[in-house]
């Protein structure tokens, strides 16, 4: 969609500047294959004499196994090998994702010390999952059980331990706002929710000798495959990953995990193939979602509504036997321009399994905070909710103190308040109805910052002139496959349709996680390099090569367009397949990563894509590299049942070039979409007593349905940023959720004069 | 899930045999009986297939009233011309109940035994302590999440809430509920839970739902159903109202008033005292907000449900108006 908001001299880098692929609106190559039923997800393989693992966990919050008796499921029908944690072979520790020493060895996948309900503690493995899971229930165990501390509401949680590099601070912002002439403060906080792709988790794990090949839906082929070379203390080269098909993963699918360890010691055991599915209610045990939060924020403001002041204490939970630090002050430090701020966090350990990532982990919660707070502010001021976010424009970084570079969130503002129709709204609650329901406009920005590290991709030019590309890294849905081969038709000048992208499988060139919305432009980065080479060495030799047309002629007086190459100034005019076929080859084949020049050694380049560590920050360099946008979201609130519907949704988002529109569209949609159901659905239940997360499926979590959606109108407001990446683009995934909840908590106040802090906005909050 | 029996009689008499076997299920639609053996509730020893039974899906209209076969989809019903004509609120609570994959998969018969969706009693595992699934147990559901429990009519072993929306339909609109030569009463059939929270319902051992018949009435034909929930689809309801009204020649004095409830009971819920505090009186939102909140008498919280004492009374009191064409 294009906006009249920006002049139209502006080379907005996508299919409104003419010509090239990259940049139009091509509906997603692997379309076909999904829709058909074609392509094959990692559990629909059943290599020969193929078994199945089936897992059984605890059953109480804390304390230690005393007995399993396994005697019935031993001699169950059908039952091949019945795996508790004294029977499951002792694997290594693995190397973390920040390439730091895992837990002191050895690691075991199950283990008599529960820590919280849901913990595998065995595993049946059987000819069949009927008889696996038949065999799985006659397992008995008794428990020494111990109090469990289910949430971090439970007072002997404790204050939790303070996470030093998650503090940010400048200026004096305690005395700041002490001294400032207008003061709000106020506590938000968000549930545990939970990733619950469509794809459950599960995997197929086979050995051959010391080679383990695993089907699994990965977001990170490299860094699973290091972790499970390391766990069984094979040389990496040994595993193979494959994941070339994923049914989402929200951040889920990063890292190998407990249930791929026992299903691949299982196979190593048994000598025989093994697949190990997760049952939904598995799933939200087997790995974290995201932590319950709270935040305390204290704005300090002039009587003008210009911040003086910003003070944040968070705190999130974690598990008792680790960390995960949902970084709650991300958007707090970043969005305005304040000249004092202090934040702080801590993290809260209780009976749950170690939270992990979801959906733009630390922004989301982060921006509900201050983006909830600011609209209070305006409030309290008396100015309009758009308005005092203009005021307190940080017009730089306010915490790196570097200019961005590019920041079109005032474009967004006027784009997305213009499309909307804000001026039109009356700033009064309660002031806008319709029959039974409250109408409600609220607005919040949101952000997420570009992360940076390199890739690495094969292009090969083939004797009938077609293209292909090669990579580990993966397409979950987002559209790898689909702008990569747009990327490598614009460089080598071919037709897309005669590029074929081959990704998510470890014995292909290396790639990092896809995560943080970091994918999209590094992979495009190696593959314009690695195609640009391609077609450099095609040029090289249609000018060199004695049998060529164009012997003799300069480098740069060729050009290649629709698989054709020909000399500008007239003369013949070749296929690339013609000329493959003239110059005797069968294929050109070029491998390029985007390492710097320096320091690119086979070892840092197995750290750079096994690891985070090689992962730039937004802020190395001369800018700060950031994808912003603005949500104007209108909903409808019945008076009498405190039912919110939305009922209008125009976004403005700047993610900078888009590769493709209609997949970076359809990427911000699906962000906004779980922004609405975290806004007033999702929520995990926490029975008080032991810690179980009572509404572990999808019929009791609730996600939002397509009754709950309306249209929802997108604006790219965004410019071709060179700082950011290779090709201009910035972060698309994970922007387009930041900043939904706080719009609709906004909205819910302006319909109905009550400020929810508490995700979700169920009725009984607008009711009672 | 443990290896069972699987039969498919070839007779309804030969079902009601099978059926009178200890631990012998009916499958009908499957989308309970399924859901409920692989969350580890129900372990049959015989499932017995019906779906193949001929002549129970039929819907056939009378001057009495609609006769409903026990196998008829929720969906066909739904959707089906008279019953949305003449039973509104029956094809409204079909619709807004489930999800349309259910709806197609589930049979009427087999909808009036689905089972509470109380995560306590469908976590056996987690959770061994329920007097529903294991009398004496104990119920875990007190003292634990309770935003889904029911306030009226739970006892000191049972708070968990009926599930239905279609029964508080037929509840509403005094249906009969056939069990071959027998006939209950609909409100009849479900039953509180009491000490016996274990028996949900009036059937005996071998007896299997044939049909359900709804009189043709004039509330019936002028009715509603009300479900109000957080997510709009494929949801249990927060509050819902199956409400009919009949008014007099004067358009203005309520003749007729039935009232029934979901969401909030043990089982479907008709709301009499509201009826009779209504029936003969001036149709006014003041009287009827007064008289909706008669539905919750007796209510009792447990905590997180609180909220629907407050919200029923006000589901109602739309429902009613509504009908009666003031909202």
């Amino acid at each position: 969609m294009t906006t009249d908001i920006l002049p139209a001299k502006v080379k907005r880098g996508d299919a409104s500047d003419g010509g090239a692929s990259l940049g139009s609106r091509l509906s997603r190559i692997d379309g076909p294959a999904k829709i058909t039923g074609a392509a094959r997800y990692a559990l629909e393989h059943h290599p020969e004499g193929l078994c199945h693992a089936v897992i059984v966990q605890s059953t109480i919050g804390a304390g230690r196994i005393g007995v399993i008796d396994t005697a019935a499921a031993d001699a169950a029908p059908g039952v091949l090998m019945v795996l508790t944690p004294d029977r499951i072979m002792p694997l290594k520790s693995a190397t973390t994702w920040l390439d730091t020493p895992g837990p002191d060895g050895p690691y075991l996948p199950l283990t008599n010390m529960i820590n919280f309900v849901g913990q595998h503690v065995a595993a049946v493995v059987a000819e069949t999952f009927e008889q696996a899971t038949a065999a799985a229930a006659l397992i008995k165990i008794y428990y020494e059980e111990t109090d469990a501390i289910a949430t971090y509401d439970d007072p002997r949680s404790g204050e939790g331990m303070a996470l030093d590099h998650l503090a940010v601070s400048w200026g004096e912002a305690e005395e700041a706002l002490a001294e400032a002439p207008v003061r709000i403060e106020a506590t938000y906080r968000t549930p545990r929710e939970y990733n619950v792709p469509i794809e459950p988790h599960g995997l197929v794990a086979q050995w051959n000798g010391d080679k383990l090949t695993v089907w699994e839906p990965s977001q990170w082929i490299n860094g699973m495959s290091r972790t499970y070379a390391e766990w069984f203390g094979v040389p990496y080269e040994n595993v193979r990953l494959v994941s070339p098909f994923i049914g989402g993963g929200f951040g889920s699918k990063a890292f190998a995990l407990a249930h791929g360890a026992i299903a691949a010691c299982a196979a190593k055991m048994l000598d025989r193939p093994v697949k190990l599915a997760l049952t939904r209610p598995q799933t939200f045990t087997a790995f974290g979602g995201r932590p319950a939060t709270r935040q305390t924020l204290r704005l300090g403001a002039t009587e003008e509504g210009r911040l003086v002041s910003i003070v944040q204490t968070g705190a999130n939970e974690t598990s008792r036997d680790g960390v995960w630090g949902e970084p709650l002050a991300s958007v707090t430090a970043l969005m305005y321009a304040t000249p004092h701020l202090a934040a702080r966090q801590t993290v809260v350990p209780v009976n749950t399994v170690l939270p992990s990532a979801l959906r733009a982990p630390g922004e989301n919660p982060s921006a509900f905070g201050i983006e909830c707070a600011i609209d209070e502010l305006s409030y309290e001021v008396g100015i309009d909710p758009v308005a005092i976010r203009l005021l307190n424009y940080a017009e730089e970084d306010p915490h790196a103190k570097k200019p961005w570079s590019t920041r079109q969130l005032r474009e967004a503002y006027e784009a997305g308040a213009k499309a909307f129709g804000w001026e039109k709204r009356t700033s009064e609650p309660r002031s806008m109805r319709d029959g039974h329901h409250l109408i409600g406009w609220g607005v919040a920005a949101g952000t997420y910052p570009v992360r940076r590290t390199a890739g690495e991709a094969m292009v090969r030019l083939f004797a009938d002139g077609r293209a292909e590309v090669a990579s580990s890294g993966i397409d979950m849905g987002q559209g790898t496959y689909t702008i990569l081969a747009q990327t490598a038709a614009d460089a080598i000048g071919l037709p897309v349709d005669q590029v074929e992208v081959k990704l998510g499988d470890s014995a292909l060139p290396g790639a990092p996680v896809a995560g943080g919305s970091q994918l999209a432009n590094l992979m495009t980065g190696a593959v314009h390099k690695a195609a640009l080479a391609a077609r450099d060495e095609l040029i090289g030799l249609a000018i060199g090569d004695p049998n060529s047309p164009f012997r003799a002629l300069q480098a740069n007086t060729l050009s290649v367009a629709d698989g054709v190459i020909s000399s500008p100034r007239g003369g013949e005019e070749v296929s690339i397949a013609e000329l493959m076929h003239r110059l005797g080859r069968d294929k050109i084949e070029v491998l390029r990563d985007t390492l710097p020049e320096t320091n690119n050694s086979a070892a840092e380049k197995h750290r750079t894509y096994t690891t985070i560590t090689r992962m730039r920050s937004p802020t190395e360099g001369d800018y700060s590299l950031h994808a912003w946008c603005v949500h104007f979201i209108e909903v409808r609130v019945d008076e009498d049942f405190g039912t919110v519907r939305v009922s209008r949704v125009v976004s403005a988002l700047d993610s900078g070039r888009l590769y493709n529109p209609k997949l970076a569209e359809s990427q911000w949609k699906g962000g906004i979409i779980m922004g609405i159901g975290q806004a007033l659905l999702e929520e995990g239940l926490v029975d008080r007593r032991k810690g179980r997360v009572i509404n572990n499926n999808l019929g009791d979590y609730l996600i939002a349905t397509n009754a709950d959606i309306p249209d929802i109108e997108v604006i790219s407001v965004g410019v071709p940023d060179f700082h950011a990446s290779v090709l201009g683009g910035k972060a698309v995934g994970e922007l387009g959720i930041v900043g939904v909840a706080p719009a609709i908590a906004n909205a819910v106040y302006h319909a109905t004069g009550k400020r929810i802090r508490d995700l979700p906005i169920t009725l009984e909050k607008l009711i009672e | 899930m443990r290896d069972f029996d699987y039969a498919r009689p070839a007779s309804l008499a030969e079902a009601r045999r099978f059926a009178a076997e200890p631990d012998a299920m009916l499958l009908a639609g499957g989308t309970t009986l399924l859901d409920l053996a692989k969350c580890g509730v129900a372990a049959p020893a015989k499932v017995i297939d019906i779906t193949h039974l001929e002549g129970l899906d039929m819907i056939t209209f009378g001057a009495a009233g609609v006769h409903i076969g026990a196998l008829a989809k929720m969906s066909h019903v739904a959707a089906d011309a008279v019953i949305r004509e003449n039973f509104p609120a029956v094809s409204e609570a079909l619709w807004q109940a489930a999800s349309a994959q259910l709806r197609n998969m589930a049979t009427i018969g087999g909808n009036l035994l689905q089972r509470t969706r109380c995560a306590y009693f469908r976590d056996p595992l987690a959770f061994p302590a329920c007097n529903k699934r294991d009398p004496g147990s104990g119920c875990a559901a007190l003292g634990g999440v309770t935003r889904n429990h029911a306030v009226l009519g739970t006892s000191k072993v049972c708070i968990a809430a009926n599930p239905g929306d279609l029964a508080v339909a037929l509840t509403a609109f005094d249906a009969v509920v056939h069990l071959g030569e027998r006939r209950i009463a609909v409100d009849d059939f479900f039953l509180l839970p009491g000490m016996t929270p274990e028996r949900e319902h009036a059937l005996e051992p071998g007896e299997v739902i044939t049909a359900v018949t709804i009189p043709a009435s004039v509330p019936a034909r002028r009715s509603t159903y009300l479900k109000v929930r957080d997510r709009q689809s494929y949801e249990f309801a927060a509050a819902s109202a199956a409400v009919g009204i009949e008014l007099e020649p004067d358009g203005k004095t309520i003749r007729d008033l039935r009232v029934a409830l979901g969401g909030v009971a043990t089982k479907p819920w008709r709301a009499r005292d509201v009826e009779k505090a209504l029936i003969g009186k001036l149709l006014e939102p003041k009287a009827v907000r007064e008289a909706s909140l008669l539905a919750m008498t007796g209510a009792l919280a447990q905590g997180d449900n609180h909220y629907k004492i407050d919200l029923a009374p006000r589901v109602v009191t739309r429902a009613i108006l509504k009908v009666g064409g003031l909202a």
